[in-house]
């Protein structure tokens, strides 16, 4: 547009302001310029961006499926099942809810119960607890059809609430999804229904006309043709006159109606292919594991589960993928029980790297600012050695090792050993230090920033890496705010105008 | 004589103790255009609202066509042909111009979601055949909604352009008659010229009943056949725009009366 060749190349001042037709472009060109604003961002990212619109979404998703298919060739059987299984089960189940919550609008806090019922629908017809083996291939579609079918029912209550309303009758649905089968588990002809809270063991694993998937590799694969198919379905439903209606409502129920919208039933159906989505999620996922327990589908899980859309981008099949590849894998690593701790330890120095870096200019105040800490690390390391008991500088790295990683943070940071009262203090002065750094400016700052620089490995290497359990929930919380405030409409999403 | 295309017998409607619509009657024949006007709190929104079954009269009768109406919802009222704008903008602000044409031809297209699911042939057709009428109507608009304008999200655009979508986005709905709730509101007075003779076009090009909730008397002057007065839900005036714009009730209910009567 800016090279339009009617608009003259200077323009003059005396003439009267353009016609219609070029002034109904005022208010339009805002939109326009912006939009190429962005699309002619440079760099790296510009060329990303342009790339990515530039390419059709059929190619998208075969570029993904054959990436992904990579995956069993060079991680070994374990990491398969932690970041390649627990990734797709992610995404399948963030696409179904990505229908309710993302197009439809409504907010379901019932869908891992869906989840849940999925699972103990298949332990119920695939398992020695009534001895029915029903194979996967008619195990999984009646699960499907039994879930669709209570989907149908509490999608009854979308029709007349709204908003939070929805979200405490469908949370209390969850709820009691989990009392039933953990707490109440009554008695059908003679064994417990859902097993309380043992749960159902010995499931069949999925079988298909006599063939069975039980290694992580095949399961993998068939998971990942699970997810084409569904990605695929919602995207062409999206592309329909039901996902129209879908959007529609969201944005305006009544307009929506009265553009003859049948509402009601858009939201119903909604509710049901979601909750056929989490089934199909469930009766895969125990078949996999093999084994049933309530504790599987709690309200964790669904904060996962709406963390993957919202991170994604709500509406957005895509982000939802990316959304799945970034909660799981990085929840995995920071898991307490993860087998990469070090990585922990990485990811943090390298995030403060990449911040002070990013964000102190220009560049020579920052390399001050880190080398000035390094500097004060190793006085301090000196002094305290020298002058104060041998226990003050004891402490080794956790999870570093004895190599030489762990020799250089230990001889750098103070790790102590047995002063309690110095993690409490170290952490307040922490506080300080970066309320002090917030409020000056200039040459100040870049001074001020030394002792912060320093303290914050001292943190970490005497508070924060000792605890992996709460530190792994600090640190994804603070992932997931960072994300959160710079693309609040999520990785992939589109911002959305809510009230003019 | 055919039955008219809209008609309403003695309906009322109030909330509460506050009587909005009392005891209407109101006929509307095809090819007709017919203003409601009114001072504020009249009652004509809620006259849009009652026969496009937002909520249902408390007494009386609309039919259109002559089958009743009562109790029907609304997106079936939609589908026996009545369509509308709002007063307030209400646009699916967040899909594109061309989805929001598309979006209102849910009603009388028929592809279930399975089938969309699955692209099958018949899909295709249906898809491919809404899409042309939704850029049908967008170019009734002239210039004004095509081109790049069609990607666009509807927020992005402006007022008067918010305006002509929703007109557009009630005519793919393929109704008989369009209910137009003040469509000049806040329009400049080149954009209201406009718009005057775009639903005279709309009347003789596209063949619609139209039925107009107006406070621009240029505009209501300019194209109704018939006007219709409403002052506290009750009609005080109805025939030729000039007869009503000098009835003395409709003088009063806009003005007031003299000060010096009150003594």
């Amino acid at each position: 547009m800016s090279d339009t060749p009617d608009k003259p190349d200077t323009p003059d001042v005396s003439e009267p302001p353009p016609e219609r037709e070029a002034g109904a472009q005022i208010g339009v060109d805002s939109w326009v310029a912006t939009e190429q604003g962005r699309r002619a961002r440079g760099g790296p990212l510009g060329a990303l961006a342009r790339g990515w619109e530039s390419t059709p979404d059929a190619a998208k998703l075969l570029v993904f499926l054959a990436a992904a298919s990579t995956l069993p060739f060079w991680l070994n059987e374990g990491d398969l099942f932690t970041y390649g299984l627990f990734t797709l089960l992610y995404a399948i189940l963030g696409l179904g809810l990505n229908v309710v919550v993302g197009w439809a609008g409504l907010l379901d806090l019932g869908y891992v119960a869906f989840y849940g019922i999925g699972a103990y629908g298949y332990a119920l017809v695939s398992s020695p607890q009534y001895g029915i083996h029903w194979p996967a291939v008619v195990a999984i579609p009646a699960v499907m059809a039994a879930t669709a079918l209570l989907g149908l029912l509490l999608g009854f209550s979308a029709r007349r609430l709204q908003g939070d309303y929805l979200a405490i009758v469908t949370l209390f649905f969850l709820q009691a999804f989990l009392a039933f089968t953990g707490t109440a588990n009554p008695t059908i002809a003679g064994v417990g229904l859902t097993g309380g809270p043992n749960g159902i063991p010995n499931l069949d694993p999925l079988s298909f006309f006599g063939y069975r998937l039980t290694s992580t590799k095949q399961q993998y694969f068939f998971l990942l043709g699970v997810l084409a198919v569904v990605a695929a379905a919602f995207y062409l439903a999206n592309l329909s006159r039901t996902g129209r209606g879908w959007r529609a409502l969201r944005d305006d129920p009544l307009a929506a109606e009265v553009m003859s919208i049948p509402v009601d039933r858009l939201k119903q159906l909604a509710f049901v292919i979601g909750a056929a989505t989490a089934g199909l999620c469930g009766a895969i996922f125990a078949a996999i594991e093999g084994a049933v327990v309530s504790t599987d589908f709690t309200v964790a899980v669904l904060i996962t589960i709406y963390a993957v859309v919202i991170l994604g981008g709500l509406g957005s099949i895509a982000g939802v993928i990316l959304g799945a590849i970034v909660i799981n894998v990085s929840a995995q690593f920071l898991a307490p029980q993860s087998d990469h701790p070090e990585i922990k330890r990485w990811l943090f120095y390298g995030t403060v790297l990449f911040l002070v870096v990013a964000l102190v200019k220009p560049w020579y105040r920052a390399a001050v600012s880190l080398l000035g800490a390094v500097a004060l690390g190793f006085c301090v390391h000196a002094i305290v050695a020298a002058a104060a008991a041998p226990s003050w500088t004891a402490g080794a790295a956790a999870d570093a090792g004895s190599g030489s990683t762990g020799k250089a943070i230990a001889s750098w940071v103070l790790i102590t050993q047995g002063h309690g009262n110095f993690d409490t203090y170290v952490y307040i002065a922490l506080v300080v230090a970066l309320i002090v750094v917030r409020s000056v400016s200039g040459w100040w700052r870049a001074v001020a920033l030394i002792p912060t620089l320093y303290l914050i490995p001292v943190v970490w290497e005497n508070v924060l890496a000792p605890n992996p359990a709460t530190t792994a929930l600090i640190l994804f919380g603070a992932m997931l705010v960072v994300l959160m405030t710079t693309r609040p409409q999520g990785l992939l999403g589109t911002p959305r105008v809510e009230v003019m | 004589m055919a039955a008219p295309l809209l008609e309403l017998a003695g309906v009322s409607k109030s909330f509460g103790g506050l009587v909005v619509i009392d005891n209407l009657d109101l006929v509307v024949d095809e090819r007709e255009i017919v203003s409601v006007i009114g001072p504020n709190g009249a009652g004509k929104t809620t006259l849009f609202n009652l026969i496009t079954g937002i909520y249902p009269p408390d007494t009386g009768e609309i039919r259109l066509d002559g089958e009743s109406v009562v109790g029907l919802p609304p997106y079936k009222i939609t589908r026996r042909g009545a369509a509308r704008t709002f007063q307030t903008l209400r646009l699916f602000q967040n899909m594109s111009v061309l989805e929001n044409v598309m979006a209102s031809q849910y009603g009388r297209t028929k592809v279930d979601v399975v089938r969309a699911m699955l692209r099958t042939p018949a899909m295709r057709r249906e898809e491919r055949a809404i899409r042309t009428q939704a850029e049908e109507k967008l170019s009734f608009f002239g210039q004004r909604l095509m081109g790049y304008r069609w990607n666009q999200p509807a927020y992005s655009l402006s007022y008067a352009n918010r305006r002509r979508l929703e007109i557009a986005r009630a005519m793919a709905t393929e109704p008989r008659i369009l209910l137009l709730d003040e469509p000049a509101a806040g329009m400049n007075p080149v954009e209201t010229h406009e718009i005057t003779e775009l639903i005279g076009q709309l009347r003789d090009e596209g063949g619609y009943t139209i039925l107009l909730i107006e406070h621009d008397m240029h505009v209501v002057e300019g194209i109704s056949d018939r006007v219709v007065a409403l002052d506290h839900g009750i009609k005080i005036a109805e025939g030729t725009f000039d007869a009503v714009a000098t009835d003395p009730r409709v003088v009063e209910a806009y003005l007031g009366t003299k000060a010096t009567t009150t003594k």
